[in-house]
């Protein structure tokens, strides 16, 4: 059992969870991510770590309620423990020092970005952060993020905060500009990530994106989280889950999301159901 | 042959008993849910079939059995009605009967070789097996061994599979102290994330594994090692004396074909681990498993056939389910029992035909698979006949769900860690095969890590084997 040491909501539907997990501590690195069973029941599912405390022997993971099981793993309180925490898994994240280094990041994917953010500024990069989100009220991390930037914009895409409009276009403007940009991160929903691809593929500006792919085990057990680089056939949670953002089928895996569209709803209609009997 | 036996003197006749059938569950009943198909043998099925064992002295059955089994000691015991003594004999040996019972391709070990199968149908050894184990386990009458006074060293058991389960018993057994590494978030290995419940329930492989804990073993779930802990951490950091890796073949091959990433191709080990691990056929757990109307598995070995019927209970009557295998039927590698159980419910065979590239819809969903015809040709280094292709026989087989099932390798985790370890280009670690020492002091492998996925059973004697020479080796050290 892990037991959850904080819980804190960052953003509606955005939970921030702290996690004993000391064996995770100790051995994670940026880029890697847990496989969180949070009861017997429950799905496994991948998260990032966000942050750690090898002392504390403690992880931070984000997550966004999306389908049933991110929502049943945000019903969990402080006290609670969930059933199984496995990792540190997938490649840790290369950092070295590449010069300016744009890390732009849409939705919970800035969850992602942080970390990676964090190690590539301690690496003596410029970091260019570039943090996107819907409204106001669904931008996180920003505190976290400011420190480790050397510049920080803020994109909403109704202009609730910062600059109206989607990450992509700032990029594209940095670029237009002539800013030296030696490498992108890029990590958000899988259609920002396309999009970022195909701004930075015609300079040639190295880009890689981290996916979310679906996942089982998170071992290379069941392929699940297949995805085509270039033309190979890749396992995002043994290969991955960093990627040669030019070379990655994206539309595969936007199709990939939605295979179980229907049987996602289906688990959500239970739980309004369910919600809707108790209130009764 | 025929003259020369007429010629004897008529031999005292004794009537022979024929080998009881195994019960099992009609097969418009089974296909509506996961419980068991084989029903085990009654009491009276049990005393019937120990009768047909002749007690030969030379006993060849033993050899057989990749864990020595002394199977003629066991079935007398049966004859005599001591189920529960037969269950303890068995155990000597054998810490996981009720799986063996059920799983081990008997026909090809201790049966193939039994000395009533020259005359008439082998003695069902398998059969009896199963029936003392669930009989010890039903009246509650399970034993643990004895152990020996602590030996103060420790041991690592990476891998909760037959090979790391067998190799903790043995190593509790011999007082040493012993902790199973899992990656998984349950114990077993293949046992439960595989095999299908309804050939191998996982309430059966659950009180099995019981009495390693009941022995004093620590279990780690959730730890991967290679990167949760290194095998060096494990021994320089943590003190472990000795390591045994029994991490499987956990890596699904796929065909490499243009179209194998579209929506609802998956593994078998994807399948199987939906439905067996994370046991999506139960209305209360939440991962999805997804059968359309028309599921083909490619391959035709005993996986192809546990995912093919498991297809066909996730998507009910009205779901056709084929296996399309490109060599001939006497060349499938499944037991014999298994595609006869797999015909009996329905399951379609293309044989001789080998999928070209899976076509999908706008949604990137499989709608079909091409497929090319085969014929045999000259043998190959297995020497089976090759098949090879007849041009221009591309048809399309319509499918919505397609199950690849092609064999698995070991997967890195381990090796890219464990600079010393070496392995071969399959990625299986070289390893003595008599005592499980690997390239590295004080390391030890064993099972479908060292031979590529092969049977529970030699998975647990290449786990017994290794225990002894750790033994041996913390003896010296
Ligand atoms: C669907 C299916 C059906 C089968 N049917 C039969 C049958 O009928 N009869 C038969 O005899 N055999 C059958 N087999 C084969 C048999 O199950 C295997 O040969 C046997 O289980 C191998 O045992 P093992 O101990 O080597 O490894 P496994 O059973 O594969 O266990 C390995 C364990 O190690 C864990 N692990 C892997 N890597 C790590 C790591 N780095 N750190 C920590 N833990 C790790 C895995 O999670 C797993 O639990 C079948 C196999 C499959 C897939
Ligand atoms: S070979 Fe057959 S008949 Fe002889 S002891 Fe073994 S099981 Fe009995
Ligand atoms: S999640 Fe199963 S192989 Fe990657």
């Amino acid at each position: 059992m892990y037991k959850i040491v904080k819980k804190k909501v960052l953003a509606p539907k955005i939970t921030r969870f702290t996690v004993e997990a000391p064996e995770v501590a100790r051995a994670r690195k940026p880029g890697q991510f847990v496989v969180i069973r949070a009861e017997e029941t429950g799905e496994r599912v991948p998260l990032t770590i966000v942050d750690s405390d090898s002392e504390k022997g403690t992880i931070d993971v984000i997550v966004q309620e999306a389908g049933f099981s991110t929502h049943d793993i945000c019903c969990f309180q402080e006290g609670d423990a969930f059933l199984d925490v496995l990792g540190p898994l997938g490649k840790p994240t290369h950092i070295e020092n590449f010069g300016t280094v744009v890390c732009i990041g849409g939705g919970v994917g800035i969850a992602v970005l942080y970390p990676i953010a964090k190690g590539l500024k301690e690496a003596g990069n410029t970091v260019i952060t570039i943090n996107g989100a819907r409204n106001k009220e669904l931008v996180i991390l920003e505190e976290e993020l400011e420190k480790v930037s050397d510049e920080l914009i803020i994109t909403t895409d109704d202009g609730s905060y910062g600059i109206k409009g989607f990450g992509s276009t700032v990029l594209q403007g940095l670029i237009d500009e002539g800013r030296k940009i030696d490498f992108v991160v890029a990590i958000g929903p899988t259609i920002m990530m396309k999009v970022v691809a195909e701004v930075t593929r015609p300079y040639k500006i190295p880009t890689i994106a981290s996916l979310n792919a679906i996942m089982i085990d998170g071992t290379g057990m069941c392929g699940v989280c297949r995805v085509t680089v270039g033309d190979e056939v890749k396992f995002a949670c043994v290969d991955g889950p960093e990627f040669d953002a030019h070379l990655v089928n994206f539309d595969e895996q936007i199709a990939k999301h939605h295979y179980y569209d229907h049987e996602q709803a289906c688990q959500m209609e239970k739980i309004i159901a369910a919600a809707e009997q108790e209130r009764s | 042959m025929a003259a020369e036996k007429r010629s004897r003197p008529p031999r005292q006749k004794k009537e022979r008993i024929p080998r009881q059938e195994m019960p099992v569950r009609p097969p418009e009943e089974r296909i509506r849910d996961f419980n068991e198909v084989a029903c085990g043998f009654t009491e009276e099925l049990a005393l019937t079939e120990a009768k047909r064992c002749l007690q030969c002295p030379t006993h060849p059955c033993v050899g057989g059995c990749p864990v020595s089994i002394d199977i003629p000691g066991f079935i007398h015991l049966v004859t005599e009605g001591d189920f529960i003594g037969a269950a303890h004999k068995i155990k000597e040996t054998n810490l996981l009967p009720a799986v063996c019972g059920r799983v081990c391709p008997q026909e090809e070990q201790c049966e193939q070789v039994c000395v009533v199968a020259k005359i008439d149908k082998p003695v069902g050894i398998g059969r009896l097996e199963r029936f003392v184990a669930d009989y010890e386990r039903e009246q509650g009458a399970v034993e643990l061994p004895e152990i020996a006074p602590p030996s103060g060293k420790k041991v690592a058991v990476v891998g909760s599979g037959p090979s790391g389960i067998t190799v903790a018993y043995e190593l509790l057994q011999a007082g040493h102290q012993v902790t199973i590494f899992e990656a998984l978030h349950t114990l077993g290995g293949v046992l439960v994330y595989g095999i299908p419940e309804f050939r191998l329930p996982k309430s059966i492989v659950a009180a099995e594994i019981e009495t390693i804990k009941k022995m004093g073993a620590e279990i780690k779930l959730d730890m991967l090692i290679g990167k949760t802990r290194t095998i060096d951490q494990l021994m320089e950091e943590d003190g472990f004396d000795a390591v045994f890796i029994g991490t499987g073949a956990g890596l699904p091959m796929f065909l490499n074909i243009p179209g194998e990433n579209l929506n609802g191709i998956s593994s078998a080990n994807e399948f199987l681990t939906r439905v067996n691990l994370m046991k999506a056929y139960r209305e209360e757990y939440v991962t999805p498993v997804k059968v359309g109307k028309r599921v083909a598995v490619i391959g035709a070995g005993n996986v192809a056939m546990d995912a093919a019927r498991s297809a066909k209970r996730v998507g009910g009557e009205d779901t056709e389910v084929s296996i399309i295998y490109r060599r001939a039927r006497d060349q499938m590698p499944a037991r014999a029992e298994e595609i006869h159980h797999a015909e009996e419910e329905g399951i379609i065979f293309n044989l001789l035909t080998n999928p070209v590239r899976f076509i999908g819809d706008d949604k990137n969903n499989v709608q079909q698979v091409e497929c090319i015809k085969m014929e045999l040709g000259e043998p190959d280094e297995s020497g089976r006949r090759r098949p090879i292709p007849i041009e221009g026989s591309e048809h399309i087989i319509p499918a919505d769900t397609v199950i690849v099932a092609l064999g698995t390798r070991p997967r890195r985790f381990i090796a890219e860690t464990t600079p010393d370890l070496k392995t071969s280009k399959w990625g299986t670690f070289l390893a003595d095969e008599e005592t499980g020492k690997t390239t590295k002091k004080g390391v030890f492998a064993g099972g479908d890590i060292v031979t590529g996925s092969a049977t529970v059973i030699k998975a647990m004697g290449a786990g017994r084997a290794a225990a002894k020479a750790i033994n041996e080796y913390l003896a010296g050290s």
